[in-house]
């Protein structure tokens, strides 16, 4: 055999072969199965996820409409501009304000749907479970379309049905009103990623063992003080996680907000993705650098603040282990 | 229960007894409202599906068609273009559930098996770009595919869409074949099968879970994929994905609404069936990210 596996029961006679001594040459040889399986997505990982990355900060160095074959380098205006750009800001703003809301609504509400599900006596369980499901196995663009309809003012179902029960006197135009389009957007990406969420949750929920609740019941706990001295502790380590899943889940948004509002009305929904879409592909002169830089920025916003959380939730554990 | 080893996500059910009492009896109604919510859109895309253009305006919330119009179908199947759509989205993601198949379960299994020069630094790559959003890298993709002739093309938009990313497609992977036991490969060596057929008579049929985890999860980001189709076929309508298409058809026939919810069905029925049938794999899939 070429290659030496991790682990000691590799024959011995292999083992002596390859001695700590052997050059760096001989043992990429010897290895070399090993580089023929990386290869495919050494080749294609590059082309498509890393040179994207590197090549993005020099596109955003230029002025450049996409139409000739190259741009002309500009230097940090792209940032400059940026940064001082009231649509990127208002972008930015969306896209938090849409997480910032979003997140702690899908995470309170799953929770609650998860734990009632995980009770191992609630009738037809796994038939919700399916049910809150569906959603998401959907195409989120055609869903967006889709929910156009179901928000209209004219014909919607939902405007039909606040008539009829009299919640409503006049149809509300949800998406036609900067002041509603953004909420109502979040209703339908709650609505459309809550399975999601329910699943991170039943996830973790089935590593707590029945025997605690057993007990609990047996003590004569209710089933408030079972989920905050039971569920809630145990569930803590997961909680951060599923968080930051969720969140990151939150900052794509493109095609529900490009098929829902295209941005608008009047850019009162434009999230990041949108405006960099609009920059670079919808603009009847597109500015690839400008956008580019646009990307950049947001994406190392975006990064910082992972790293942020995905830091606490080690400090978190840590602390955890070390009480 | 099941022992703790593999906490499935299907609900324990077997010997234990449904409860009646009045919390879950409320809890029971509260749950049948909120699936009620959740479903209904989806009933009201198929009622509309079936209705025609004026019904759909005056009979406001009934659900059951009056007449059932099923020219909507033809007109979204024949006249919108839905079947080339179908056709375009059936190829761009069969291609892609394979390409990622391959190419994660090949460097996912040296990387869970083997230590070589250079192991930490492709772990290394992978960690840092796992989560690289799509609209940062989206302007470049475009622009190299244009170089290498690949943009009106819908193999252009299958690597798109396999190329890059499915980090967690590798780590899937790289998870399971590191708990394989070292014997099975042992007796394969001393029978004198080299390291490809090791891994293709051996480990890879040992990985079906795996392989059946990452298709439905790849299956599913790509037959919903919106994005990348959409910007590759700006300039060539006849490449348009079911999900694009759906769009263009918005903008040519803004007040064909019964049209419109025929062409939606169809574009969800193929994904909706496969998920009933294969729910498990779903499920279990999008509960691997917490878990691992």
């Amino acid at each position: 055999m070429a290659t030496t596996p991790e682990s000691t029961s590799v024959p011995l006679a292999a083992r002596g072969r390859r001695g700590a001594r052997q050059g760096v040459l001989a043992r990429l040889w010897a290895d070399r199965w090993i580089y023929l399986f990386l290869l495919p997505t050494a080749v294609l990982y590059s082309l498509y996820t890393i040179w994207p990355i590197g090549v993005s900060w020099w596109y955003s160095l230029l002025d450049w409409n996409g139409f000739d074959q190259h741009g002309t380098y500009i230097g940090l205006a792209n940032y400059r501009e940026v940064l001082q750009d009231p649509f990127f800001w208002h972008a930015f703003e969306h896209t938090f304000v849409f997480a910032l809301i979003s997140v702690p609504v899908r995470l309170v509400l799953t929770l609650i749907v998860a734990v009632m599900l995980n009770n191992p006596r609630m009738p037809w369980a796994s038939l919700f479970r399916t049910a809150l499901f569906v959603p998401v196995v959907t195409t989120t663009a055609i869903i967006g379309i889709v929910m156009q309809f179901v928000f209209d003012p004219a014909g919607g179902p939902v405007n039909l049905f606040l008539l009829k029960f009299g919640l409503i006197d006049r149809p509300i135009n949800f998406l036609g009103d900067s002041s509603t389009a953004l909420y109502t957007v979040m209703v339908v990406h709650v609505w459309k990623w809550f399975g999601v969420t329910m699943i991170y949750w039943l996830a973790a929920l089935q590593t707590i063992s029945t025997e605690y609740y057993e007990a609990a019941r047996v003590d004569g706990a209710n089933a408030v003080r079972v989920f905050r001295d039971i569920t809630v502790p145990l569930l803590k380590p997961f909680a951060i996680i599923i968080g930051v899943l969720t969140f990151i889940d939150t900052l794509k948004i493109f095609d529900l907000m490009l098929t829902m509002t295209g941005g608008g009305p009047y850019f009162s929904t434009e999230v990041i993705d949108i405006f960099i879409y609009r920059e670079a592909f919808a603009a009847t002169i597109p500015r690839l650098g400008y956008a580019s830089a646009a990307a950049v920025t947001f994406g190392m916003l975006t990064i910082v603040i992972a790293v942020v959380q995905l830091l606490a939730a080690r400090y978190a554990q840590r602390a955890r282990r070390t009480s | 229960m099941k022992q703790g080893a593999a906490p499935s996500i299907r609900s324990p059910r077997g010997r234990r007894r449904w409860s009646w009492s009045p919390g879950i009896a409320l809890q029971v109604v509260l749950l049948v409202a909120l699936s009620a919510i959740w479903i209904y859109p989806f009933l009201w895309l198929v009622s509309a599906s079936l209705k025609g253009s004026l019904e759909l305006f005056v009979s406001g919330l009934d659900l059951v068609p009056k007449h059932w119009e099923w020219s909507n179908y033809s007109r979204a199947w024949n006249d919108a273009g839905f079947s080339r759509y179908m056709v375009n989205s059936i190829i761009t993601t069969a291609a892609t559930v394979l390409i990622v198949i391959v190419r994660c379960a090949l460097t996912g299994y040296v990387l869970a098996r083997y230590s070589f020069i250079g192991k930490r630094f492709v772990l290394g790559v992978f960690l840092v770009t796992i989560f690289v959003p799509e609209g940062y890298t989206i302007i470049a993709v475009m622009e190299l595919s244009r170089q290498l002739h690949l943009l009106n093309s819908l193999l252009g938009i299958t690597l798109a869409l396999s190329a890059g990313g499915h980090v967690a497609a590798i780590l899937l992977y790289t998870g399971y074949f590191a708990r394989i036991p070292r014997e099975l490969e042992e007796a394969a060596v001393l029978d004198g099968a080299g390291f490809f057929e090791i891994f293709r008579s051996i480990m890879m049929p040992l990985a079906g879970p795996v392989t059946a985890t990452v298709a439905v999860l790849t299956f599913l980001g790509a037959w919903n994929a919106f994005f990348v189709p959409l910007v590759f076929t700006f300039s060539k309508p006849e490449l348009r994905t079911l999900a694009v298409g759906m769009l263009a058809f918005q903008g040519e026939h803004s007040t064909d609404w019964s049209g419109m919810a025929a062409a939606a069905t169809l574009s969800l029925i193929p994904v909706v069936l496969l998920f009933m049938f294969l729910q498990r794999y779903f499920m279990e899939g999008i509960a691997g990210a917490v878990k691992a």
